[in-house]
């Protein structure tokens, strides 16, 4: 009976990070999937989403900025307006530029929120971090707890896939999906493809965020190490890729489906000898390495391939047409 | 003054010189396959491996063994475009580049469960350096500098004076163009990125004995390389020169205490490559050499 609770417990924590896992692919699928923006920088969103309601959140702390003890659903949001402000500039500056150059840029920007978190003492507490966070539902009895903290996630993540899905059949996604294949054209048929961008990439940084603030609340510590860039970005990178970039469905799959494999390679490897646990945990990322060309290569669509929305009913004709002269530039 | 040239020109342009050799390789890498190759900085970190493995079990110097890891690092390069690039050389580039970023990956965990995660050196010690004049020189300085002078010379020669440098020119120029003149794509790129193997094994091997060894090292090496070739114009391997010393002397000089705190905290020095790149593109994308426009 005691190990079947366990069990459940354990299947709840995995649960737990897939969904907060498919929260990023979700920002992801935005950026990427729909709009074909190259973010490399999802761990610095991340992050920023976590530190921001963590701080704003946690009870007061000598070591770190702290003592504003504002409710969890304020934080999470905070951490998602958080995000959406650090991303506006960035994407003000690379998005007209080729993909290579978000790359790069993202890839910095992350790092340098790495640096800032580390060394800011006053407001981080630098590389001991910030412990502490409350989380939502832990008052309740132990199996409990875990299981209404991941109703909560998984009510976020439907939550999300519902707007999602709304948003990529509205005109608004229709124009991503238009810009992400040919740039020139959606040009052409007057819309302003650097303002949609800008809003597609600030958009998806605020998911990433909000999927920031719900890991902090989770974990209930954070460290600037979580936000090494191969958890918290090349894994989300392998997740989209492997569900189906431009799907959200297959986001949200392929988050739990890589997830799942790296908790399970996670407690086949445990059974080894310690000094082959540490060898076996390289070999693990090697092999989600390998996993990524190996996609690439064989199933470049994923789990689930793009379905493009259907074209407007013949009857709201009228009604799109005026949308497009609405969205045309100014200029 | 003096303190200035020795604690922070210098190392400037020891790390520029370092920073040059793989900017040249990824400016290499952009001009003839139209990628921001980001596994680059692995690729170094795997070169200055394949050297330790030289000294460590052939118990050779590391100058000796440099020719060893740019033999072995070239043949790494140009396997890892058959296996992981070249399946997806039809596909839209943006697909490679994901791929470059999973080798990456593989190319530092390989080197983890190798030779570990730990730190190593080439030689242990503290060497004396030469004074001269009140400056110090330190061998190893001189010998980075200079053999970074010896290849980016030969690299000159190589691209204007053979057949397959001037291929590779041709093909960097008009890709569809080079093909109906009968120039061997493939075997160009090929050649190009044996080429980029040797100088990213270079450039490992300098790093290693200029500081130590860590599979980390070729990550954070990564931002400012990316920044030199861009503030030297992406595409044109000497822009790369003019900024990979750029970004190595404004990293260590930033570091100076010209009006008694140092102008940039040592700790945020990665942020000054960043800074330099984003302040390109805003005034110039294409850089100083009128590189490539993306």
């Amino acid at each position: 009976m005691e190990s079947a609770t366990g069990l459940l417990v354990y299947a709840t924590a995995v649960l737990t990070m897939g969904g907060i896992y498919a929260i990023l692919s979700l920002g992801l699928n935005i950026q990427w999937g729909f709009t074909g923006l190259f973010n490399l920088g999802i761990a610095g969103f991340f992050a920023v989403g976590a530190y921001g309601s963590a701080i704003l959140t946690a009870r007061p702390a000598a070591e770190h900025l702290g003592g504003f003890g504002l409710p969890v659903p304020l934080g999470l949001l905070a951490a998602a307006l958080l995000a959406g402000l650090i991303a506006w500039p960035i994407g003000r500056l690379t998005l007209r530029l080729k993909a290579d150059y978000l790359a790069i840029a993202t890839i910095g920007i992350a790092e340098i929120l790495r640096l800032v978190l580390k060394n800011e003492q006053g407001v981080t507490n630098g590389a001991i971090g910030i412990s502490h966070i409350p989380r939502p539902f832990e008052s309740l009895p132990r199996p409990y707890d875990e299981l209404a903290f991941l109703a909560l996630v998984a009510g976020i993540v439907l939550g999300l896939y519902w707007a999602l899905e709304r948003v990529r059949r509205a005109p608004w996604g229709r124009i991503m999906r238009a810009i992400r294949d040919n740039e020139a054209s959606a040009e052409a048929t007057g819309k302003n493809a650097m303002k949609f961008k800008l809003e597609a990439f600030v958009f998806g940084a605020m998911i990433m965020g909000l999927g920031g603030g719900v890991y902090a609340h989770y974990v209930k510590f954070i460290s600037p190490e979580a936000f090494e860039p191969l958890m918290s970005t090349f894994i989300v990178w392998v997740m989209l890729v492997a569900g189906g970039s431009g799907n959200n469905r297959g986001a949200i799959a392929g988050a739990l489906a890589i997830w799942g494999i790296w908790s399970l390679t996670e407690i086949l490897t445990s059974q080894l000898p310690p000094d082959w646990t540490t060898r076996a945990a390289y070999l693990r990322v090697f092999l989600i390495g390998f996993f990524l060309q190996v996609i690439l290569q064989r199933a470049p669509h994923g789990m689930f391939r793009e379905v493009p929305p259907a074209p407007p009913a013949p009857t709201r004709k009228g009604r799109d047409s005026g949308t497009a002269t609405e969205n045309a530039p100014a200029e | 003054m003096l303190d200035f040239i020795n604690f922070y020109l210098i190392p400037g342009i020891v790390i520029g010189s370092i920073y040059t050799l793989g900017a040249i390789g990824i400016s290499l890498i952009f001009s003839i396959l139209r990628i921001a190759h980001l596994a680059h900085g692995d690729l170094i970190a795997l070169g200055a491996y394949f050297a330790l493995f030289g000294v460590v079990e052939l118990g050779w110097s590391p100058y000796l063994a440099l020719p060893l890891a740019m033999a072995l690092t070239a043949a790494t390069s140009i396997g890892m475009d058959r296996l992981c690039y070249r399946p997806l050389r039809r596909m839209r580039t943006v697909m490679v580049i994901i791929a470059s970023f999973g080798v990456a990956l593989m190319l530092r965990s390989a080197i983890m469960l190798i030779w570990g995660p730990d730190t190593a050196v080439y030689q242990s010690g503290i060497q004396r350096p030469l004074i001269w004049a009140g400056l110090r020189l330190q061998e190893k300085h001189l010998f980075i500098v200079g053999a970074a002078v010896v290849l980016v010379a030969l690299l000159h020669l190589f691209l204007t004076r053979t057949t397959t440098g001037k291929a590779m020119r041709a093909v960097s120029d008009d890709p569809d163009l080079a093909r109906v003149c009968g120039i061997r794509t493939e075997a160009v790129i090929r050649a190009m990125w044996g080429v980029a193997g040797c100088l990213c094994a270079a450039a490992g091997v300098f790093l290693g004995l200029d500081t130590q060894l860590n599979p980390l090292m070729g990550f954070s090496l990564l931002l400012p390389m990316f920044a030199a070739a861009i503030l030297g114009g992406i595409g044109k391997p000497y822009g790369a020169i003019v900024g990979g010393m750029a970004i190595g002397i404004a990293e260590e000089v930033s570091t100076y205490p010209f009006f008694g705190d140092p102008l940039v905290a040592p700790t945020y020095k990665a942020a000054i490559a960043f800074t330099l790149m984003v302040l390109m593109l805003l005034w110039r994308p294409t850089g100083l050499f009128k590189g490539k426009v993306l």
